[in-house]
């Protein structure tokens, strides 16, 4: 029966559903499904498509890259995010050019910075290893070396997300109670004291909630890479999505895309849970 | 505090703007250059390193072979981001007032999971959905449309406006509801001439997410759209695949990204006042 209240959910409850639930379900159908460049269309042969994921060490290792690009890239945006939004807490002076200019970053489009990016890192015509030159280091292969181009990864994400960090964490500064630190002041505490004591415990929460959110979204990263490195050199950058990508949009091969995506969907999930749950546990102490 | 930790201080605060600015002004700088100073090694300031010429920008406001024109592309970006924020933002709106003040039900289905339900979208890698989103646009006949990428991009930032707008409803009282059904209001005109202009703030932060992962999404305008319809991400990815000079791209680079850059100033505004912490929990 309709009344009223369903007025509310449900235009925005069938639009999600119709546009994500359906291919979503499509794909599963299609993992099962030899679709490829010679032979498209849905046929079935069983679970041959999942094997071949398990054995696929280029998928696996880009899986291990990702964990690991993710995890240094959300541990510096949280580290330096916190530092900054410490840093312009309290009154200092052009505070409020300086909280508009940390979140420029965050606004401006990955691919389209990536584009600067890439001039920036430019070996022999880019600005960083001109000004490196001055002080006799270099040229560094920044893209065109494997630990070059990840540190060149590295550092985009870092300058682009570290702003969302910044914003969520001040915004919590901004709202904490005072009387903890007038506790804290009373106790004669001195700022290093009353920052483990007070301001970490009392941001748990919302470092949890900031860790988490960024991890999602950085588990996702292509659009970067694929301006920047192309997953290069060889497949040193190369991350899961892309390297779905190549396989299903590149290459064609759907059915086994498909399969890499789900099986790619599910580990995001489950690591991603245990990782929420670990952070729980250790920064609150108490589980859910 | 003391002067060690204050001069600490103050040097990250330098150091971190200049790493924000740095790209900005090295484009800025690059966009007013000519081939001599680009393939001569990195140069920084114009009159004094070089000869400036507006090459760069006049090229995006002229067709044929020297120029790429970038007006076309800004429309229909704005046009595909714009629609898809304000049909996200009424209908996550609309679902986030239902799942904040009445309780839903449908066999173990509550409340509580639906939310979950909108948010956990945001996990989904868009890879996941690109290939099947290729084929029912292909279906539909909108691929390489507006229309296209916009349902797409419903689907995309309705997660955002549920997710914020729920935060903030919860943050309304029921009483004001109440009152305005007492005053015998239904519960829908409650909701539209109570608690909506209420909302503002809100809707502002909502919207403003909803514009900004809209405004920057690169990869399904990539997978979903050709050549009829051309978001600015995507032409400044193929213009950088092609021989495009470094000034072009960079003036190029500048007008995409300026829009968004003012939304900074808004967002700060809410930020310190407070407001954002309770959407963004």
């Amino acid at each position: 029966m309709l009344s009223s209240k369903h007025f509310f959910l449900l235009p925005a409850l069938l639009t999600l559903v119709a546009i994500i639930l359906f291919p979503l379900l499509f794909t599963v159908r299609v993992s099962f499904s030899s679709w490829d460049v010679f032979q498209s269309g849905l046929d079935f042969i069983g679970g041959r498509n999942y094997v071949r994921v398990f054995e696929d060490d280029r998928f696996w290792q880009s899986l291990q890259r990702l964990s690991l690009l993710s995890i240094m890239s959300v541990s510096l945006q949280y580290t330096l995010g916190f530092a900054l939004a410490l840093a312009v807490w309290k009154q200092v002076r052009g505070g409020r050019l300086l909280r508009v200019l940390f979140l420029i970053p965050m606004m401006t489009t990955p691919v389209v910075m990536s584009v600067i990016w890439r001039t920036v890192f430019h070996e022999s015509l880019g600005p960083v290893n001109d000004i490196l030159s001055a002080f006799g280091v270099g040229p560094v292969p920044w893209l065109s070396s494997a630990t070059g181009a990840f540190i060149s990864v590295l550092i985009v994400e870092v300058w682009q997300w570290t702003p969302f960090m910044f914003l969520l964490l001040l915004a919590g500064l901004v709202s904490l109670p005072k009387e903890p630190y007038l506790a804290a002041a009373i106790d004669g505490a001195g700022t290093w004291r009353t920052f483990w004591q007070v301001t970490f415990p009392l941001m748990a929460p919302i470092t949890i909630g900031a860790l988490i959110i960024r991890l999602i979204e950085a588990s996702k990263i292509m659009d970067t890479v694929y301006v920047l490195t192309s997953g290069g050199p060889g497949t040193a950058t190369e991350t899961s999505s892309y390297y779905i990508y190549i396989r299903g949009l590149r290459d064609f091969q759907i059915g086994y895309s498909a399969a890499l995506s789900l099986v790619y969907l599910v580990i995001m999930i489950i690591s991603l849970t245990i990782i929420a749950k670990l952070l729980l546990r250790t920064l609150v102490g108490k589980d859910e | 505090m003391n002067k060690f930790y204050h001069t600490l201080k103050t040097l990250f605060l330098l150091g971190w703007s200049i790493f924000v600015v740095f790209p900005f002004l090295w484009a800025l700088s690059t966009s007013f250059k000519d081939a001599n100073a680009i393939t001569s090694g990195a140069t920084y300031i114009p009159w004094v390193d070089f000869e400036p010429s507006t090459q760069g920008w006049t090229s995006l406001f002229t067709n044929g072979s020297q120029g790429i024109n970038i007006v076309g592309p800004f429309i229909d970006s704005a046009a595909v981001t714009l629609i898809a924020s304000l049909v996200s933002l009424i209908l996550g709106t609309l679902a986030a007032y239902g799942l904040s003040r009445f309780e839903y039900r449908l066999g173990f289905v509550k409340n509580a999971d639906i939310t979950f339900f909108f948010i956990s979208q945001r996990i989904m890698p868009p890879i996941v959905l690109a290939i099947p989103f290729f084929l029912m646009l292909k279906e539909l006949g909108a691929l390489d449309t507006i229309f296209g990428l916009v349902l797409v991009y419903v689907a995309l930032l309705l997660p955002i406006a549920v997710w914020v707008m729920t935060d903030f409803f919860a943050g309304i009282p029921k009483e004001l509801d109440e009152m305005a059904m007492t005053d015998g209001c239904s519960p829908i005109g409650a909701f539209f001439r109570v608690i909506l202009p209420n909302s503002v703030p809100g809707l502002v932060v909502a919207g403003m997410f909803c514009l900004i992962f809209g405004w920057n999404d690169f990869f399904f305008a990539f997978t979903l759209t050709f050549t009829e319809t051309q978001l600015l991400p995507v032409s400044i990815v193929s213009l950088n695949s092609s021989v495009t000079p470094w000034w072009s791209l960079s003036a190029f680079a500048l007008i995409s990204v300026a829009p968004l850059a003012l939304v900074a100033i808004v967002v700060e505004r809410y930020m310190s006042r407070g407001t954002m912490s309770g959407a963004i929990r």
